[in-house]
């Protein structure tokens, strides 16, 4: 269909080579079983470039029967001029671990949402959901019933486990130290209640990489990131070091000037590595990856505590377990996340994070709570002042 | 017609089913890859097997016909298999080497932008914006839209010291990775919230309304049943009008976005870092914010002539250090630099070294 209203700010979003999202809501009022909501989406939206505002209320308490999550209730506040979107919820579909997916299953996931929805989605949300972006509240059941009978089940929304996410892993990345697909999928699968029925606090995210490059950004925007590392000497493979110094890469400049611990040597011919100095930052190996690979013993380091800045600031993850063996079926790992879990679901106030609570209990009655022991790697340096705590068990 | 019956608690379906023959096969087994142009890749099995990797551009917010061309891509090239990055690029995973050259040149041909691999600017992280986010004080699609056309070759070929992730969030929630990106865009507030005492009245609880400023601004107001902020300690975060939406935030012609740079994820040669201040301050000049985008090539063209290969942003500002930064880029430095918050203890300078 044309649409009802004229857009010429957000038409001019439709020039330039960068894929454009206005094209995209247009689209969809070809497909869309309910035409009207894309067309109303971009009359609003032209209103906001217009006025230098949104039009959208806070979320209201809608969802499927028996969850809690997995639906963001989402109205206009200008239902009148724009009866499209007076109803626009979200629909968050749990993706599978590492985004793949086969076109058939995608084009059946877009006939029904062409059926029951705007049409548009969201490939994908910033946690990682395949997010459904625009449905009314009487159509919620009908998605659920045809989706969940397909085998896609809700995500996660508010007080809850957020869907855990990961990055590509061991289905195609030679880096990753663990099978980041199959932790994302088995920690999934074991915190089902948790992610569809808010009990918590507030949200926790968990976030899986399969090594420090750390593409699902899991040191920053996960409350447990798990980071794929080894333990053992980098593996050194003299023949192919040398095949990159015939080909022209100055190995010198390019690799060894840049470690971070000054662990390595290139002599012309081959390299030579004081394991005991690296510190596992990946540099080397990643701009030598025929020649260099991660040592033989593999597992995760267990940082806690990262978000985005509301309320008291940012926060990066700590590292907590400097090392943790990562096999099938991950038992110690679900234990670590069920202690630390219910230690922050004891203690946090109503909107408060797991690394906003450490900091205001502190780290000792956090690590004394889920088992784990003072040690180095958790801190940069000890502390500076003269002020700390004793408890009674230090006098035992 | 009666409904399919619904299942519960079944979770996502299992990943393993929408594997292509050749990582089912060399799943874990994977020996190394190389990238072939900025938009493909190749990486080869210890078996010998190699997977061919073809990236392209999308605006993550994409209409069902918009996939369904996408998975017909994926029919004719790939066996139907496709998947996203975390950066919500889409990959064809082209098993056939034979169906490589055939694919990009299909993809050309719609116009698709094929990149993003290697020390270039990826996809965006971004947030919903005005298209469908109650707190957002600008627009983050369409922000990513015009920045990415003017950079579009930092995408599709040229080649920069390191990759460069961009972020853009449409408020301090920051649902994108913004606070570690490496050149990133954040909306931010710069008046205190207006107070509808009947509206908060109704709908809000008031010790929940108070205990949500983290800076102690609210404080009851009694005779209204209602609540009144303190000016001077007030820093505009929104965390009460999202806890109680009568108090007002949003101040459309004061409103505006900041400019963050020097964020960092991975552990690579330094440690990952937040993203800091370099531009407090543009208004949002929709549809195209041209004060923005110009502001981002300065920063991404200064940080390409000037930084060392391999250095990431942060990497390079570190070396030359911040006030040689705001000398490189011809940025102002204003008082909003200066951290009166959580970090300034840890970024005041103690030391007599500096540059100028």
């Amino acid at each position: 269909m044309s649409g009802k209203h004229k857009t010429p700010m957000l038409d001019e979003l439709e020039k330039g080579p960068f894929p454009s999202f206005i094209t995209e809501i247009k689209k969809a009022r070809n497909s869309s079983a309910m035409p009207e909501m894309a067309d109303d989406e971009l009359g609003q939206l032209e209103k906001s470039y217009n006025s230098k505002r949104g039009y959208w209320k806070h979320g209201g308490i809608v969802g499927v029967l028996g969850y809690g999550s997995g639906v963001i209730g989402r109205y206009s506040s200008l239902p009148d001029e724009y009866p499209g979107v007076a109803h626009f919820h979200t629909y968050r579909i749990n993706q599978p671990s590492g985004f793949f997916y086969t076109s058939k299953a995608l084009k059946e996931i877009c006939d029904i949402w062409d059926k029951y929805g705007s049409g548009l989605t969201n490939m994908h949300g910033s946690t990682g959901d395949l997010v459904l972006l625009g449905t009314t509240t009487e159509n919620l059941e009908t998605l659920f019933a045809e989706y969940s009978s397909r085998g896609w089940d809700l995500g996660g929304s508010g007080s809850a486990m957020r869907t855990p996410s990961c990055c590509v892993g061991q289905a195609r990345c030679e880096w990753a130290m663990i099978d980041t697909m199959d932790i994302c999928n088995t920690v999934t699968q074991h915190f089902q209640d948790e992610l569809h029925r808010p009990a918590y606090p507030y949200k926790i995210k968990n976030k899986i990489s399969g090594c420090a490059c750390d593409c699902v950004a899991a040191i920053a925007r996960a409350d447990i990131s798990v980071i794929g590392t080894w333990k053992g000497d980098i593996q050194i493979n003299q023949a192919e070091v040398k095949k990159y110094a015939d080909s022209g890469m100055d190995i010198q400049s390019d690799v060894i000037d840049w470690c971070p611990t000054e662990c390595m040597s290139f002599d012309g011919s081959s390299i030579t590595i004081d394991n005991s100095q690296c510190n596992r930052c990946m540099h080397c190996i990643t701009r030598m990856t025929k020649a260099l690979k991660p040592g033989k013993e593999r597992g995760a380091s267990i940082l806690v505590g990262s978000k985005a800045p509301i309320v008291v600031g940012s926060l990066l993850s700590w590292v907590i377990v400097p090392f943790m063996k990562m096999e099938s079926p991950y038992e110690e790992y679900i234990e670590l996340l069920e202690n630390m879990i219910e230690w922050w679901d004891d203690n946090a106030k109503p909107r408060e994070r797991i690394g906003e609570l450490i900091e205001v209990k502190g780290m000792r009655p956090f690590l004394e709570a889920i088992g784990v022991d003072p040690q180095p790697q958790q801190v940069y340096e000890p502390r500076k002042d003269p002020f700390f705590f004793w408890s009674e068990s230090d006098f035992a | 017609m009666a409904l399919p019956e619904r299942q519960t608690d079944i979770g996502p379906p299992d990943y393993r089913q929408f594997l292509p023959p050749v990582i089912e096969k060399n799943y874990g087994k994977w020996s190394h890859h190389e990238i072939l142009t900025p938009g493909t890749m190749v990486h080869y099995a210890e078996s010998g097997d190699k997977l061919f990797t073809v990236r392209v551009a999308s605006p993550r917010l994409l209409a069902t016909d918009s996939i369904r061309e996408l998975c017909n891509f994926a029919e004719e090239y790939c066996d139907g298999y496709l998947r996203f990055t975390t950066r919500n690029n889409v990959e064809f995973l082209v098993s056939d080497e034979s169906k490589l050259e055939p694919l990009v040149a299909a993809l050309k041909e719609k116009g698709h932008m094929i990149g993003g691999i290697g020390p270039r600017v990826s996809n965006v992280i971004h947030t919903q914006g005005w298209v469908h986010c109650h707190s957002a004080c600008t627009d983050a699609s369409g922000l990513v839209k015009a920045i990415m056309d003017d950079l579009h070759e930092y995408f599709t070929t040229k080649a920069l010291p390191n990759k460069v992730r961009l972020a853009v969030a449409c408020c301090v929630n920051m649902c994108g990775a913004v606070h570690v990106s490496d050149i990133a865009v954040v909306a931010v507030h710069r008046k205190v919230p207006v107070i509808n005492d009947d509206a908060v009245k109704k709908a809000c609880e008031i010790p929940t309304t108070i205990a949500s400023c983290p800076t102690s601004a609210i404080r009851p107001n009694p005779k209204e049943k209602s609540v009144t902020i303190n000016e001077e300690k007030c820093m505009y975060c929104g965390n009460c009008f999202t806890v109680c939406p009568p108090i007002e935030i949003h101040n459309p012609e004061q409103d505006g976005v900041a400019i963050v740079v020097g964020g960092k994820i991975g552990s690579l040669r330094t440690d990952p870092k937040f993203s800091k201040l370099a531009i407090p301050f543009f208004y949002n000049e929709p549809p195209r914010w041209p004060k923005v985008v110009a502001a981002i090539r300065n920063i991404l063209e200064t940080y390409a002539k000037n930084a060392k290969k391999h250095e990431r942003v942060g990497e390079w500002i570190e070396r030359i250090g911040w006030e040689d930064f705001f000398k490189q880029t011809g940025i102002e430095f204003t008082f909003q630099h200066i951290d009166d918050f959580t970090f300034m203890r840890d970024t005041l300078r103690t030391s007599a070294a500096f540059k100028y």
